[in-house]
Protein backbone atom coordinates (compact mmCIF):
# COMPACT_ATOMS: atom_id res chain seq x y z
CA UNK A 1 0.00 0.00 0.00
CA UNK A 2 1.36 3.38 -0.96
CA UNK A 3 -0.01 6.87 -0.23
CA UNK A 4 1.62 9.92 -1.78
CA UNK A 5 0.63 13.56 -1.32
CA UNK A 6 2.78 15.74 -3.54
CA UNK A 7 2.94 19.00 -5.47
CA UNK A 8 5.06 17.49 -8.28
CA UNK A 9 3.39 16.14 -11.42
CA UNK A 10 3.23 12.36 -11.88
CA UNK A 11 3.27 10.18 -14.98
CA UNK A 12 0.17 7.97 -14.92
CA UNK A 13 1.68 5.49 -17.39
CA UNK A 14 4.87 5.08 -15.40
CA UNK A 15 2.90 4.79 -12.15
CA UNK A 16 0.59 2.12 -13.65
CA UNK A 17 3.54 0.11 -14.91
CA UNK A 18 5.41 0.30 -11.61
CA UNK A 19 2.24 -0.72 -9.75
CA UNK A 20 1.69 -3.69 -12.10
CA UNK A 21 5.31 -4.81 -11.66
CA UNK A 22 4.90 -5.07 -7.90
CA UNK A 23 1.38 -6.57 -7.92
CA UNK A 24 2.33 -10.13 -7.10
CA UNK A 25 -0.59 -12.50 -6.61
CA UNK A 26 -3.07 -10.26 -8.42
CA UNK A 27 -5.14 -11.14 -11.46
CA UNK A 28 -6.68 -7.70 -11.95
CA UNK A 29 -5.53 -4.10 -11.73
CA UNK A 30 -7.86 -1.12 -11.94
CA UNK A 31 -6.48 2.40 -12.25
CA UNK A 32 -8.30 5.72 -12.19
CA UNK A 33 -6.75 9.11 -12.93
CA UNK A 34 -8.53 12.39 -12.23
CA UNK A 35 -7.44 15.30 -14.41
CA UNK A 36 -7.98 19.04 -14.02
CA UNK A 37 -11.27 19.91 -15.72
CA UNK A 38 -11.52 23.24 -17.54
CA UNK A 39 -14.26 25.66 -16.47
CA UNK A 40 -17.58 25.56 -18.35
CA UNK A 41 -16.48 28.70 -20.24
CA UNK A 42 -13.14 27.10 -21.11
CA UNK A 43 -11.14 29.86 -19.41
CA UNK A 44 -9.62 28.13 -16.38
CA UNK A 45 -6.11 29.49 -15.79
CA UNK A 46 -5.21 27.65 -12.58
CA UNK A 47 -6.79 25.12 -10.25
CA UNK A 48 -5.25 25.74 -6.84
CA UNK A 49 -5.49 22.78 -4.45
CA UNK A 50 -5.06 23.41 -0.74
CA UNK A 51 -4.73 20.60 1.79
CA UNK A 52 -4.23 19.94 5.49
CA UNK A 53 -0.74 18.45 5.87
CA UNK A 54 -0.80 15.62 8.38
CA UNK A 55 -4.54 15.05 8.33
CA UNK A 56 -4.44 14.43 4.57
CA UNK A 57 -2.00 11.54 4.92
CA UNK A 58 -3.93 10.13 7.88
CA UNK A 59 -7.27 10.29 6.07
CA UNK A 60 -5.92 8.73 2.88
CA UNK A 61 -4.16 5.97 4.81
CA UNK A 62 -7.33 5.16 6.74
CA UNK A 63 -9.44 5.06 3.54
CA UNK A 64 -6.88 2.88 1.75
CA UNK A 65 -6.61 0.49 4.73
CA UNK A 66 -10.40 0.05 4.71
CA UNK A 67 -10.32 -0.71 0.98
CA UNK A 68 -7.46 -3.21 1.42
CA UNK A 69 -9.36 -5.15 4.09
CA UNK A 70 -12.86 -4.99 2.70
CA UNK A 71 -11.98 -6.10 -0.84
CA UNK A 72 -8.96 -8.28 0.01
CA UNK A 73 -6.70 -6.22 -2.21
CA UNK A 74 -3.18 -7.43 -2.82
CA UNK A 75 -2.06 -3.81 -3.20
CA UNK A 76 -3.33 -0.27 -3.44
CA UNK A 77 -1.87 3.10 -4.51
CA UNK A 78 -3.19 6.61 -3.92
CA UNK A 79 -1.47 9.72 -5.32
CA UNK A 80 -2.99 13.16 -4.79
CA UNK A 81 -1.44 16.47 -5.80
CA UNK A 82 -1.74 19.90 -4.24
CA UNK A 83 -0.67 23.35 -5.42
CA UNK A 84 -1.27 25.04 -8.77
CA UNK A 85 -2.55 22.85 -11.63
CA UNK A 86 -3.46 23.68 -15.23
CA UNK A 87 -6.31 22.19 -17.28
CA UNK A 88 -5.60 18.55 -18.29
CA UNK A 89 -2.93 18.14 -15.56
CA UNK A 90 -3.42 14.89 -13.64
CA UNK A 91 -4.64 15.71 -10.10
CA UNK A 92 -4.85 12.31 -8.52
CA UNK A 93 -4.70 8.61 -9.19
CA UNK A 94 -5.80 5.41 -7.49
CA UNK A 95 -4.74 1.90 -8.42
CA UNK A 96 -6.09 -1.30 -6.91
CA UNK A 97 -4.92 -4.88 -7.39
CA UNK A 98 -6.88 -7.99 -6.48
CA UNK A 99 -7.17 -11.63 -7.53
CA UNK A 100 -10.36 -10.95 -9.52
CA UNK A 101 -11.63 -7.81 -11.22
CA UNK A 102 -14.88 -7.17 -9.31
CA UNK A 103 -13.03 -6.38 -6.08
CA UNK A 104 -10.50 -4.13 -7.82
CA UNK A 105 -13.30 -2.12 -9.50
CA UNK A 106 -15.39 -1.82 -6.32
CA UNK A 107 -12.39 -0.80 -4.20
CA UNK A 108 -11.36 1.87 -6.74
CA UNK A 109 -14.88 3.36 -6.69
CA UNK A 110 -14.94 3.28 -2.89
CA UNK A 111 -11.55 5.02 -2.74
CA UNK A 112 -12.73 7.71 -5.15
CA UNK A 113 -16.02 8.33 -3.33
CA UNK A 114 -14.29 8.62 0.02
CA UNK A 115 -11.38 10.74 -0.99
CA UNK A 116 -13.68 13.24 -2.71
CA UNK A 117 -15.54 14.01 0.51
CA UNK A 118 -13.37 12.77 3.39
CA UNK A 119 -9.80 13.73 2.48
CA UNK A 120 -9.00 17.34 3.42
CA UNK A 121 -8.42 18.95 0.02
CA UNK A 122 -10.06 22.14 -1.26
CA UNK A 123 -10.10 23.29 -4.88
CA UNK A 124 -10.09 26.89 -6.03
CA UNK A 125 -10.73 27.82 -9.66
CA UNK A 126 -8.91 30.86 -10.95
CA UNK A 127 -9.90 32.37 -14.32
CA UNK A 128 -8.96 35.70 -15.90
CA UNK A 129 -12.09 37.31 -14.44
CA UNK A 130 -12.72 35.58 -11.11
CA UNK A 131 -11.59 33.28 -8.31
CA UNK A 132 -14.01 30.77 -6.77
CA UNK A 133 -13.73 27.98 -4.22
CA UNK A 134 -15.28 24.85 -5.70
CA UNK A 135 -18.39 23.95 -3.67
CA UNK A 136 -18.85 20.38 -2.46
CA UNK A 137 -21.66 18.62 -4.32
CA UNK A 138 -24.56 16.95 -2.55
CA UNK A 139 -24.22 13.98 -4.95
CA UNK A 140 -20.67 13.39 -3.73
CA UNK A 141 -21.79 13.27 -0.10
CA UNK A 142 -24.74 11.03 -1.03
CA UNK A 143 -22.40 8.65 -2.89
CA UNK A 144 -20.88 7.59 0.46
CA UNK A 145 -24.18 6.02 1.53
CA UNK A 146 -23.84 3.15 -0.91
CA UNK A 147 -20.80 1.83 0.99
CA UNK B 1 -3.70 26.65 24.90
CA UNK B 2 -4.96 25.11 21.70
CA UNK B 3 -3.76 25.38 18.07
CA UNK B 4 -6.59 26.55 15.83
CA UNK B 5 -6.19 26.02 12.07
CA UNK B 6 -8.27 27.45 9.23
CA UNK B 7 -8.43 26.27 5.62
CA UNK B 8 -9.80 27.47 2.28
CA UNK B 9 -12.37 30.30 2.54
CA UNK B 10 -12.44 30.05 6.33
CA UNK B 11 -8.73 30.93 6.31
CA UNK B 12 -9.38 33.79 3.89
CA UNK B 13 -12.25 35.24 5.94
CA UNK B 14 -10.36 35.09 9.21
CA UNK B 15 -7.16 36.26 7.55
CA UNK B 16 -4.68 33.78 8.96
CA UNK B 17 -3.91 30.06 8.60
CA UNK B 18 -3.42 29.24 12.28
CA UNK B 19 -3.22 30.76 15.72
CA UNK B 20 -2.85 29.73 19.33
CA UNK B 21 -5.88 30.40 21.46
CA UNK B 22 -6.02 30.52 25.25
CA UNK B 23 -9.38 29.04 26.13
CA UNK B 24 -11.25 27.05 28.71
CA UNK B 25 -14.08 26.21 26.27
CA UNK B 26 -15.60 22.82 27.02
CA UNK B 27 -16.78 22.04 23.50
CA UNK B 28 -16.19 23.09 19.89
CA UNK B 29 -19.40 25.14 20.01
CA UNK B 30 -18.17 26.95 23.14
CA UNK B 31 -14.88 27.83 21.42
CA UNK B 32 -16.75 29.15 18.37
CA UNK B 33 -18.90 31.32 20.65
CA UNK B 34 -15.72 32.77 22.20
CA UNK B 35 -14.15 33.45 18.80
CA UNK B 36 -17.30 35.13 17.45
CA UNK B 37 -17.21 37.61 20.35
CA UNK B 38 -13.64 38.62 19.48
CA UNK B 39 -14.05 40.29 16.10
CA UNK B 40 -16.39 40.68 13.16
CA UNK B 41 -14.25 38.50 10.85
CA UNK B 42 -14.81 35.49 13.14
CA UNK B 43 -18.55 36.16 13.24
CA UNK B 44 -18.49 36.23 9.45
CA UNK B 45 -16.52 32.99 9.13
CA UNK B 46 -18.73 31.14 11.64
CA UNK B 47 -22.07 32.58 10.55
CA UNK B 48 -23.33 29.33 9.01
CA UNK B 49 -22.06 26.18 10.74
CA UNK B 50 -23.85 23.94 8.24
CA UNK B 51 -21.24 25.06 5.68
CA UNK B 52 -18.35 24.19 8.00
CA UNK B 53 -16.59 21.04 9.13
CA UNK B 54 -14.37 20.55 12.17
CA UNK B 55 -11.44 18.23 12.88
CA UNK B 56 -10.01 17.52 16.34
CA UNK B 57 -6.38 16.37 16.33
CA UNK B 58 -6.75 15.65 12.59
CA UNK B 59 -9.90 13.51 12.86
CA UNK B 60 -13.28 14.73 11.60
CA UNK B 61 -15.52 15.51 14.56
CA UNK B 62 -18.72 17.26 15.62
CA UNK B 63 -19.49 20.75 16.91
CA UNK B 64 -20.73 19.40 20.23
CA UNK B 65 -17.56 17.35 20.81
CA UNK B 66 -15.59 18.04 24.02
CA UNK B 67 -12.20 19.78 23.76
CA UNK B 68 -10.58 18.18 26.81
CA UNK B 69 -7.13 16.91 25.83
CA UNK B 70 -7.38 18.25 22.26
CA UNK B 71 -4.20 19.96 21.01
CA UNK B 72 -5.24 20.93 17.49
CA UNK B 73 -8.59 22.00 16.09
CA UNK B 74 -9.24 22.82 12.43
CA UNK B 75 -12.16 24.55 10.73
CA UNK B 76 -12.80 24.23 7.01
CA UNK B 77 -15.54 23.97 4.36
CA UNK B 78 -16.74 20.57 3.08
CA UNK B 79 -13.84 18.87 1.32
CA UNK B 80 -13.46 18.76 -2.45
CA UNK B 81 -10.77 16.20 -3.17
CA UNK B 82 -10.49 13.83 -6.08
Amino acid sequence: MQIRVQSEPFDMGAESNAFAQSATGAGAIVTFTGITRDSAAGDLAVMEIEHYPGMTERALTSIAEQAMQRWHLTDCLVIHRYGALAPTDPIMMVATASRHRANAFAAAEFLMDYLKSRAPFWKKEITASKTDWVAARAEDEAALKRW
Amino acid sequence: MIDVLYFAWVRERIGLPREQVETSAATVNDLIAELILREERYALAFSDLSSLRVALDQELSDFDAPLAGVREIAFFPPMTGG
